[in-house]
């Protein structure tokens, strides 16, 4: 019999050969919610994946305006309808946007790249790095602990705005002339570097926290008995026991790196037209007050902004009710 | 005889206690002058009440901890002071059983990975494999191999002994030292884990340094038996003589207080220890036990100052073995 049998709950016993993962993904399967917003989150991915082939479907292109003096004509002359093909049509499935008339349809896919690469690879980096630097502090203890911990405050307590907007123009000048220095990969890199390089020292803590507490535990003294090295000690033994907790934070991360490009995006120190993200849709709406006369081209970025952080939080949910031992689901 | 497998003497593992501004107030004793030896093939049963040093000793022999003076030799040869490769090397002789089943295995790691993790941390190729090799090991303590892929979780805590066995035996190691490997499990678990330990002892002359509390479990277990008490090793002898004639106030209140239907009838007479185990940070002068000790109020004024004053050497560490006990703390 499993060891499940011990605990009071109505558990049925862990089916055999399984890791913890596996249960955690079984106990993911029953849960509606957790398969809905895994759903939403897969969906997502694949919409930034495939933006190309769908915009090709479309027939439009992210980057073509359709500017004609009739539609700029229409935005200073507040209270006149708006031309048909500004809404959704056959045509342009999201409508285009004011002033410069471009697909939404388009600009939404290829944001959604922007904003997911940003938000997955910024939180790839926090992740590596938090993983490593808070399990190594927790494991060694002592000064190496408080030289991690001590920069691990450090960068809790930088100014990250201030980072952000300082990054962009230093980065620029040094790739300047080089195959780089133009178009998107500037801005993308620079978020990129100061969302991920910021965030890894929240995970970092908690890392060290469990590990502190994993360090106790008798299968440490165990492997350190049969002569385990130091880095197989953190990377096979340590590491391995803090994944559930990782990959809880990771989730959690995603939503918040997204909204956080969007918010600097939108303030203008993030990505800018033309490459398009949400954050930079956002911006254009009420760069021009086109909100005001035009909500549905605020709204679109919007409501792709919402759903995909609500998916992202609630897969989170589920996947820290789903690896925590104590549930019974 | 020849020269014993392992020889400890005046063995000390002394933790610090640190002050304001990290400086060095005082000293937990938790292991303070310990000698004795281990014959190869034989057992030797560490026992005492929790808190007096017994696992620590153990930690200090598997070397997880390092010992704040003394020696320990392994064949003759000084381990005490091995660093980097040597003790590496020196891992492969001596392992060690843990007490709790529960937490010495990795949650994360099937049994086959935790069973072949020493073979492959040592960098040991085993003739015929790694797998091969860890399904004998688990084999040879009663796990059905098929079962290699499964994770800790699944399995009894009985079960997770066998394998913690089969980890410390992975190695081949001359001396394994088990820290209270039974007191975890059930009564009709603990035979059969004990029973594993001496057939595997029976058939490959392996030696073990068995710590427990529980005093039946290491009569059973135990050719030469230590009492230990506040970090200090109270009376040492053979199973027998340890059993049948306890010479220490201290081994005489513990077996009286087994609950057995063997012992004699002179000791069926419980004597219970008054008060509690005097802080290892400062324990009492001279000898350790006088402040508990049930033969000490008996004793006249000059003789106890011999005992305050004085610490008592030898296999029995008590000035006056053997002195009447306390009829106070009697107890039926």
């Amino acid at each position: 019999m499993t060891a499940t049998a011990s605990t009071p709950t109505t558990a049925k016993p862990v089916a055999t050969g399984r890791s913890l993962l596996a249960t955690a993904w079984m106990r993911i399967r029953r849960s509606r919610i957790a398969m809905a917003s895994l759903a939403v989150v897969v969906g997502m991915v694949l919409f930034a994946i495939l933006a190309p082939v769908l915009v090709a479907i479309e027939g439009q292109d992210p980057n073509t305006t359709n500017t004609t003096p009739e539609v700029l004509d229409n935005f200073y002359t507040p209270g006149l309808p708006l031309p048909q093909y500004m809404y959704p049509s056959a045509e342009h499935w999201l409508g285009v946007e004011p002033g410069l008339g471009r697909d939404l349809f388009a600009r939404l896919a290829y944001g959604a790249r922007v904003s997911l690469v940003i938000a997955l690879l910024a939180t790839l980096v926090s992740v590596v790095l938090g993983t490593i630097l808070g399990a190594a502090a927790g494991y060694f203890g002592g000064k190496v602990d408080m030289v991690i911990s001590r920069i691990m405050d450090l960068f809790l307590a930088f100014p990250h705005l201030l980072l952000v907007l300082s990054i962009a123009p230093i980065l620029q000048s040094r790739l300047a002339g080089t195959a780089l220095g133009s178009g998107s990969f500037v801005p993308i890199a620079s978020l990129v570097i100061v969302l991920g390089f910021f965030g890894w020292a929240y995970l970092a803590r908690v890392v060290r926290g469990q590990v502190l507490t994993i360090r106790q535990q008798e299968f440490i003294d165990a492997a350190q008995s049969y002569g385990t090295s130091h880095r197989s000690m953190i990377f096979k033994q340590v590491i391995p026991n803090v994944t559930g907790v990782v990959l809880v934070y990771a989730t959690m991360m995603i939503p918040t790196n997204i909204t956080a490009e969007a918010a600097l995006s939108f303030l203008g120190v993030g990505v800018k037209d033309p490459t398009p993200s949400w954050g930079q849709m956002l911006n254009a709406a009420q760069a021009g007050n086109w909100y005001l006369s035009d909500p549905w081209f605020l709204a679109v970025p919007s409501i792709a902004l919402i759903i995909t952080v609500l998916a992202f939080n609630l897969l989170g949910d589920a996947l820290r009710d789903a690896l925590d031992p104590k549930s019974s689901r | 005889m020849n020269t014993p497998l392992l020889e400890v003497s005046e063995l000390r593992k002394h933790f610090p206690i640190k002050g304001a501004f990290g400086r060095t107030v005082g000293a937990v004793k938790a292991v303070d002058s310990v000698s004795f030896t281990l014959q190869r093939g034989t057992t030797l049963g560490l026992v005492g009440e929790s808190g007096c040093g017994k696992s620590t000793t153990g930690k200090v022999l598997m070397r997880l901890l390092d010992p704040t003076s003394g020696s320990i030799k392994l064949d003759g040869e000084e381990i005490s002071t091995f660093k980097g490769k040597e003790l590496n090397a020196f891992r492969r002789r001596v392992q060690m059983v843990f007490q709790n089943p529960a937490s010495s295995l990795n949650p994360r790691a099937s049994i086959g990975a935790a069973i072949a993790a020493p073979l492959i941390e040592q960098g040991i190729k085993p003739p015929g494999g790694v797998k091969a090799k860890v399904r004998d090991l688990m084999d040879r303590v009663g796990l059905r191999p098929e079962h290699a892929n499964r994770f800790p979780h699944e399995f009894s805590g009985g079960q997770r002994q066998r394998i913690g066995i089969a980890r410390a035996l992975a190695l081949d190691p001359d001396v394994v030292i088990c820290d209270e490997p039974v007191s975890a499990l059930d009564v009709s678990v603990q035979a059969q884990v004990v029973n594993l330990l001496k057939d595997i002892q029976r058939d490959t002359g392996i030696s073990y340094i068995f710590i427990a509390h529980d005093l039946a479990v290491v009569k059973h277990m135990a050719d030469e038996v230590a009492v230990m008490y506040l970090g200090k090793i109270m009376e040492q002898g053979s199973n027998e003589q340890i059993f049948a004639d306890p010479q220490h106030p201290y081994t005489r209140a513990l077996l009286s207080a087994v609950p057995s239907v063997e012992l004699d009838a002179a000791l069926t007479e419980r004597i219970r220890l008054g008060g509690d185990l005097p802080s290892p940070s400062n324990p009492p002068s001279g000898c350790v036990f006088r402040t508990r000790c049930p033969a000490y109020a008996l004793l006249p004024e000059t003789d106890r100052a011999r005992c305050a004053d004085q610490v008592p050497t030898g296999e029995v560490a008590c000035h006056f073995p053997s002195a009447p006990l306390a009829a106070v703390a009697a107890h039926r």
